[in-house]
Formats: C-alpha cells, sequence, structure tokens
C-alpha cells in the first residue's frame, strides 16, 4: 500500500528519490568508467583536456616541431635553446634564492651575467663550461618547499600536466619569462612561438616511446609528471625502496612505503618527511 | 724422498688454492657494477653510432643489439614484480612467468626504439662508491646535450649469483619500472592478472604489426 501511495503522490517525490538515484549513478559511473586513482579525482576532466592536447599538438604543435627540426641546423637548435635558456636563468635565480639556496640562487645570477655578456646575448652557454651548472626551478618547486602540497593532478589546456599548486604557480613563471621579450607586439608573437616550438621540439621523439611502451599513455604520463615533481621539489628523489614480493624479505618499511605510494601521497606529509628522507639518503650514500 | 712429498703437497695446495682463486677473480672481474654499464653503455653506443640502418630507425637491428649486449645484464623477474605490485604475490608462477615475457618483450621493444633517437648526447658516468659487501648499488649517469639541460639516468644493480643484474632505470628522478605499478593495478583490479597479461600481450602484438608494416 505504502509503495502505491508513493507511486500516486505525483512526481515531486519519484523526482525528489531519483534525483539523488541519479547523481550516485552518474558519480558510480564516472568512477566505474575511469580507473580510480587517488591522486587524480578531476580525471573525468583531466583525460578529456589531456585528449584535446594530444589532438592539438597532433594538428599544430608536433607538425611545426617537425618542421623546425629539418629546416633549422643543429647550431642553430642549440644557439636558440641558450638563449632562450639563457633570460629563464635569473627568474631560476630568484626561485632557488626563495627557497634558500642561496649558493644556487647566485650561481644563476652569475650564469646571467656571463653567458649575457661573454656568451654573446646567451648564444653560448660559457657559465656551464666554466663549472656553473644550469638549475631546474620555478615558482611551483618553489611553494612546494615552503610547505603548499600539491593538490590534485590538473591538465591544463595546451601547457599540459601540472597539479593544482602548479597551475596556481604557472602564471607567475609564465610573466616573469616574458618580462624579457620585446614591447613590439608581432615581434614578441613571433618569439613567443619559437618558445613554444623549440620546447616541444625537444620533447620529438620521446612521444613515440610513450605511445609504445604504455597500456594507458594518460595514467603513464600523469604518474611520470607527479613523481618528478617530487622530485625536483626536494631536489633529489626521497630514497627509493625496492620490496620484495616474493614475501620473503620483505622489510617493514618496504611495506609502508609501497602503501603510501599506492594510496596518495600527501605532498604535506612527503614534505615532513624530507628532512628526514634527506637524511637517510645521506647516510644510505655513506659507505658503510 | 721428504722434500719431494712436501712440494708435492705444497703443488697440490696451490694447485687447491688457484682453482679456488680463479673464479673468484673472475667473478670479481664481472662484479663492478659502475665497470659493467660503462663498458656496456660504452659499447652499445659505439656500435649505434657505426650503424647507419640503426640510425635510420631499423628496428630488428637494434632489438637483435639490445638482444645481444644489453639483455644479458637485466633481471626482467625482479623488474616485473616491481612494475606489478603487491599483486605479484598472488599471481601463480605460470602468470608471473607469463608476466615477465610478456614485459620484457614491452620494455625491450620501446626502449630499443628509443636507442634508434640516439645522436650525438655524452654520457657522463658520475663516480660511485661501492663496498665490497654492497649487494645493490646505484649507478649514476647523466646524458649531456648540447643546448639542453643533462638528464640523469640511474641504473639499479643488484648482487644475483648469476653476476650484477639492473633491475631499475630511473630517468629524471623516475623510475620507468615503478612507474607502471598504478596503471598494471588498475588493470588487475578491473580484469584481473590474466586480464593485465593480455593487455600487455595485445599491446606487443600491435607494435610488432606496426613494425612489421614499415
Amino acid at each position: 500500500m505504502k509503495k502505491n501511495n508513493a507511486a500516486s503522490s505525483g512526481r515531486a517525490p519519484v523526482g525528489r528519490r531519483l534525483l539523488p538515484l541519479l547523481a550516485c549513478a552518474v558519480l558510480l559511473g564516472g568512477c566505474a568508467g575511469t580507473p580510480r586513482n587517488p591522486d587524480d579525482p578531476l580525471e573525468g576532466y583531466n583525460r578529456a583536456m589531456f585528449a584535446f592536447n594530444e589532438q592539438v599538438d597532433k594538428v599544430v604543435l608536433k607538425p611545426v616541431a617537425e618542421v623546425y627540426d629539418t629546416v633549422v641546423p643543429t647550431p642553430l637548435h642549440i644557439a636558440i635553446g641558450n638563449v632562450f635558456g639563457n633570460l629563464a636563468d635569473p627568474w631560476i635565480g630568484v626561485n632557488n634564492l626563495l627557497q634558500g639556496k642561496v649558493a644556487d640562487g647566485l650561481g644563476d645570477m652569475m650564469r646571467f651575467l656571463v653567458n649575457s655578456t661573454l656568451g654573446f646575448l646567451g648564444v653560448l652557454d660559457i657559465a656551464s663550461e666554466a663549472g656553473l651548472p644550469k638549475h631546474d626551478e620555478d615558482f611551483g618547486q618553489t611553494l612546494g618547499r615552503w610547505g603548499v602540497g600539491e593538490g590534485a593532478y590538473f591538465v591544463l589546456p595546451i601547457f599540459g600536466p601540472r597539479t593544482i599548486r602548479d597551475a596556481v604557480a604557472f602564471p607567475a613563471d609564465l610573466a616573469a619569462n616574458s618580462a624579457w621579450e620585446p614591447g613590439h607586439i608581432p615581434t614578441r608573437n613571433t618569439v613567443t612561438a619559437v618558445r613554444i616550438t623549440h620546447e616541444r621540439w625537444r620533447a620529438l621523439g620521446t612521444e613515440k616511446t610513450l605511445e609504445e611502451g604504455t597500456l594507458d599513455k594518460y595514467a603513464y604520463v600523469r604518474d611520470f609528471y607527479l613523481e618528478q615533481r617530487r622530485y625536483k621539489v626536494f631536489d633529489g628523489a626521497p630514497p627509493r625502496v625496492y620490496e620484495d614480493f616474493n614475501g620473503a624479505s620483505a622489510a617493514p618499511l618496504g611495506n609502508g612505503v609501497d602503501v603510501a605510494a599506492s594510496t596518495a601521497v600527501e605532498n604535506l606529509e612527503l614534505l615532513g618527511m624530507g628532512g628526514l628522507q634527506l637524511a637517510h639518503r645521506r647516510s644510505v650514500d655513506e659507505p658503510k | 724422498m721428504k722434500p719431494t712429498r712436501i712440494m708435492k703437497r705444497l703443488l697440490a695446495l696451490i694447485c687447491t688454492c688457484l682453482a679456488l682463486i680463479a673464479p673468484v677473480a673472475m667473478a670479481a672481474d664481472a662484479l663492478a657494477p659502475d665497470v659493467l654499464v660503462r663498458d656496456v653503455t660504452n659499447e652499445v653506443l659505439a656500435i649505434v653510432r657505426a650503424d647507419k640502418a640503426i640510425q635510420s630507425g631499423d628496428t630488428q637491428r637494434v632489438i637483435q643489439l639490445v638482444d645481444a649486449k644489453v639483455l644479458p645484464h637485466f633481471d626482467f623477474r625482479r623488474m616485473t614484480m616491481l612494475a606489478v605490485g603487491r599483486d605479484w604475490r598472488d599471481a601463480s608462477p605460470a602468470q608471473q612467468s607469463k608476466l615477465t615475457e610478456a614485459f620484457r618483450t614491452l620494455l625491450v621493444r620501446t626502449y630499443s626504439n628509443a636507442l634508434t633517437q640516439y645522436r650525438d648526447q655524452v654520457i657522463d658516468f658520475k663516480p660511485s662508491r661501492i663496498a665490497d659487501t654492497d649487494t645493490r648499488v646505484q649507478i649514476r649517469t647523466e646524458v649531456r646535450q648540447a643546448g639542453a639541460q643533462p638528464i640523469g639516468i640511474d641504473y639499479m644493480l643488484e648482487k644475483t649469483d648469476k653476476g650484477w643484474k639492473v633491475f631499475d632505470v630511473v630517468v629524471a628522478g623516475v623510475s620507468l619500472v615503478t612507474n607502471y605499478r598504478s596503471n598494471f593495478a588498475q588493470e588487475i583490479r578491473s580484469s584481473g592478472m590474466d586480464g593485465l597479461i593480455r593487455s600487455i600481450e595485445d599491446k606487443n602484438r600491435s607494435l610488432e604489426a606496426e613494425q612489421a608494416r614499415k
């Protein structure tokens, strides 16, 4: 009787009951359709954006980079890379300083001075040969060092893989790196186009390996990006633990780290462990 | 006749010692993992540099090279175990060996192809401190290319009774082996261990077909 009542009492209750059910179905459907990964709650959106980026790459970026590869001679590739690399060094230095790595930061500034003058406006990277190594820093890494958690994995249009933290930091990098560009709009656009083309050119060949070597390119790229970012934030990975899944000699630590690796590794948690891990790493590196 | 007896005994002793030492000395030769990595890398790159067919992307040829020079130094069972993670324990021995075979084929095809992209990069071998008692070492190398930042490539080796074997390659801080783990775990959750094996085998077949077409 109750059933009947509910059924005959009009649309509203049915609707009220259906709606949450529908929402559940959509949510569950979304979850069932795509692999669940605790680092990647936005997977549905991310996969769509990844597919879009792949399409843009296939149609525009990659063909242009291939032309750039064949038309431009190797010495010029190197020179162009050096010039962009040189213009990026001051911002890299600022980030090193913000992270408290004073020697590295000053080294980056020195690089910029040396390469801009003796290196003919950055065409030659003589600083590297003089023993001032190039670093890889950006504002996202600085925020990570400061203890900002990385948040969910997030694929940006065109620019590709980020975490929420890195996506928030990205405009600062973009602004800092285009501060050098000329005010003349057509020139500025050309510079930007060459820079993007050069970046894409550097990655030519890797996508073939990705395409061939993975069952799910999206997942592989995501996991690669996340692990590499963590490595960069700590300027060296937390010590790697290799478990033995034959069961016999699994170290107690191995289990814990495995769990940590397969479930979401909260960046904050990692950061807290960072010092400890670095210390551990040093002791591991020490000869016994 | 005493001296001769002593001489004989001494000779026997020396012979025994030599017999005992020789394999150890030879093993010690094969043992130094940094030397192993450097020699294999240099030898393979020298061949690639001289071989126009490989440079133009001849897959069969490069796989032959890798098969002969590189693969004997890899422990694919260990690599597969690390790529799969804890689900490895639940796999039957038959599944484990099928999976190892499939994963090995996938890795060999993919990274042999990557070798055809090699041009004029310089490999720097970082000094590594290895104690005699170490059973697991990390050999650091750096690939330098003009106009780009160097990329770190580290080889993890483990001492086995067949000498040092590579069980992981870490590129720019990312393990190429464990990076498969979340994807493989997903595959196992949705279609089981056999599903994962099937997926990798399918991938291998389609790659093979694609490469045969060229």
